[in-house]
């Protein structure tokens, strides 16, 4: 990996530093791409290669609309230079969907159990929970609600997200309990009592 | 965003003539999740921000064979947090790192990065004081060891000198009949800042007298702060709950709280009794479980 030599700078600074190029894999694909060192990753994914899932909601680090992966781990792009994206995998929301377009499990069952209003914070949400259950695939509830601590719904609606992370999870475990065609609330995706928090 | 350039250096020496050439105007980062945010916030405005993360050998977390706790300035507080080692023996800081914004900024937030950033609420900062951490520093004139609780001169301040980066931390091994607690105290569970943070670490002699005890005070003064009339009231004694609330009243003396968004003074220092008896009470009661056969 090339990384770009360190900056001359003269005393009198030049209003634009020079722009950086960039060689990371994101969704699976090799790209490369010019950025400003100042820039964001979430800038950089939205603006540069436009990649409008990922939202920015604070951009300070505390909503977590941002969310990403970074060799597997989840972070907020708004608070990681886009120069430091060189030389990692990246993944973002539009990554989910299987190459035919098929949804994710989380992607499904957001959707089967009305995990979304505004739908702003759900690119975020359905990264960190990716990262939650691939870390622990079988959380209890506390566990849900710590790992998605960062992930503000605007809107209050954890419940059904909480319901959804778990009916994933219930799934996985129990290879045919999801039956997709089902509409409504599911009772799998309620958490077994005792298991949670309340 | 400010413009600014970027650096990104592969040896310490490059990364301290950087920081000199461009004096004020260079920022280290390390994590980066409290420096970006002074950035847009034009806390900071530098024109070149130096990144540590391609530095060989700041990324190491080990316990060495002393029993020491020892890791450099890139590990993050999602390493620690998920270490075994780090939860069973170093259970304030462990505490600390676990209620430390989110699971996204515990990715990229560095220890060592929350010390440098030197803010009074700072999570880990009290439980390092009150396990006696000591600081790497590196410079141009060489290194030299700085106490966790001599580091800090005021919000955003720190000893540390021109060009001088740290390295790594050190925190002692437990002693065998010894706590360590850390109590955070806010208004929500988490994404939270301390309203007050209290550590304490206590060790008890083989006739069940405490043989020494450090206790931590965070965002009830400019700095973090030791208690040291409650510490010294305690030493000597045998732990109870008489002798809890004498050490909770000193360090209620003792703090130096402001009012501000978050709390008023006199909710802070009466906070402060509170998680002070709390904490020593926790740490005498793990000191006592360890003694069990």
């Amino acid at each position: 990996m090339t990384r770009a030599a360190l900056p001359a700078l003269a005393s009198s600074a030049p209003a634009a530093p020079a722009l950086r190029s960039v060689q990371c894999t994101i969704n699976g694909e090799p790209v490369a791409f010019g950025v400003a060192p100042f820039r964001t990753l979430l800038d950089a994914l939205r603006h540069e290669l436009g990649l409008t899932g990922t939202k920015k909601g604070c951009d300070v680090g505390d909503c977590g609309a941002c969310t990403v992966l970074v060799d597997g781990a989840p972070v907020n792009a708004c608070l990681m230079l886009a120069v430091e994206a060189g030389g990692r995998v990246i993944e973002t929301v539009e990554g989910l969907a299987g190459p035919s377009g098929e949804l994710h499990p989380l992607q499904r069952n957001f959707m089967r159990c009305g995990a979304a209003q505004c739908g702003f914070c759900t690119p975020g949400i359905l990264m960190m929970s990716k990262a939650l259950l691939a870390e622990n695939p079988s959380p209890t509830e506390a566990e849900i609600r710590f790992g998605l601590a960062g992930n503000i719904c605007r809107c209050t609606g954890y419940t059904k997200i909480v319901e959804a992370v778990a009916l994933t999870a219930a799934e996985a475990a129990g290879g045919a309990a999801g039956d997709t065609s089902a509409a409504g609330r599911p009772r799998a995706a309620r958490p077994a009592p005792g298991k949670g928090t309340r | 965003m400010i413009r600014f350039d970027y650096a990104d250096p592969a040896t310490l020496a490059e990364a301290r003539a950087l920081l000199l050439a461009q004096g004020n105007a260079a920022s280290l980062m390390a994590g980066g999740t409290d420096l970006l945010v002074e950035i847009k916030e034009q806390v900071r405005v530098p024109r070149l921000v130096v990144d540590l993360k391609r530095i060989a050998g700041l990324d190491t977390l080990q316990v060495d064979a002393d029993g020491a706790l020892r890791f450099g300035a890139l590990v993050t507080a999602r390493r620690l947090e998920t270490d075994a080692r780090v939860r069973a023996r170093w259970p304030g800081l462990h505490q600390a790192v676990t209620e430390l914004g989110s699971i996204q900024v515990r990715h990229r937030a560095t220890v060592v990065g929350n010390i440098c950033r030197a803010s009074p609420s700072a999570d880990t900062l009290p439980p390092l004081i009150a396990d006696g951490a000591m600081l790497h520093v590196h410079g141009a004139g060489g290194d030299r060891p700085v106490a966790m609780e001599d580091f800090f001169t005021g919000p955003g301040r720190t000893v540390l000198r021109p060009g001088e980066i740290v390295l790594q931390l050190r925190v002692p091994p437990p002693a065998r009949r010894s706590g360590r607690v850390y109590i955070k105290h806010g208004r929500r569970k988490a994404m939270e800042l301390a309203t007050v943070g209290v550590a304490a670490a206590v060790t008890l002699d083989d006739g069940g007298r405490i043989a020494d005890a450090r206790i931590a005070l965070g965002a009830v003064a400019p700095t973090p702060i030791r208690a040291r009339r409650a510490e010294a009231a305690l030493v000597g004694e045998k732990p109870g709950d008489s002798l809890f609330a004498r050490a909770a009243e000193l360090a209620m003396e003792e703090s130096r709280p402001i009012g501000n968004v978050r709390a008023s003074a006199a909710y802070r220092r009466e906070m402060v009794g509170v998680l002070t008896r709390r904490a020593v009470q926790r740490a005498c009661g793990m000191a006592l479980a360890e003694e069990r056969p």
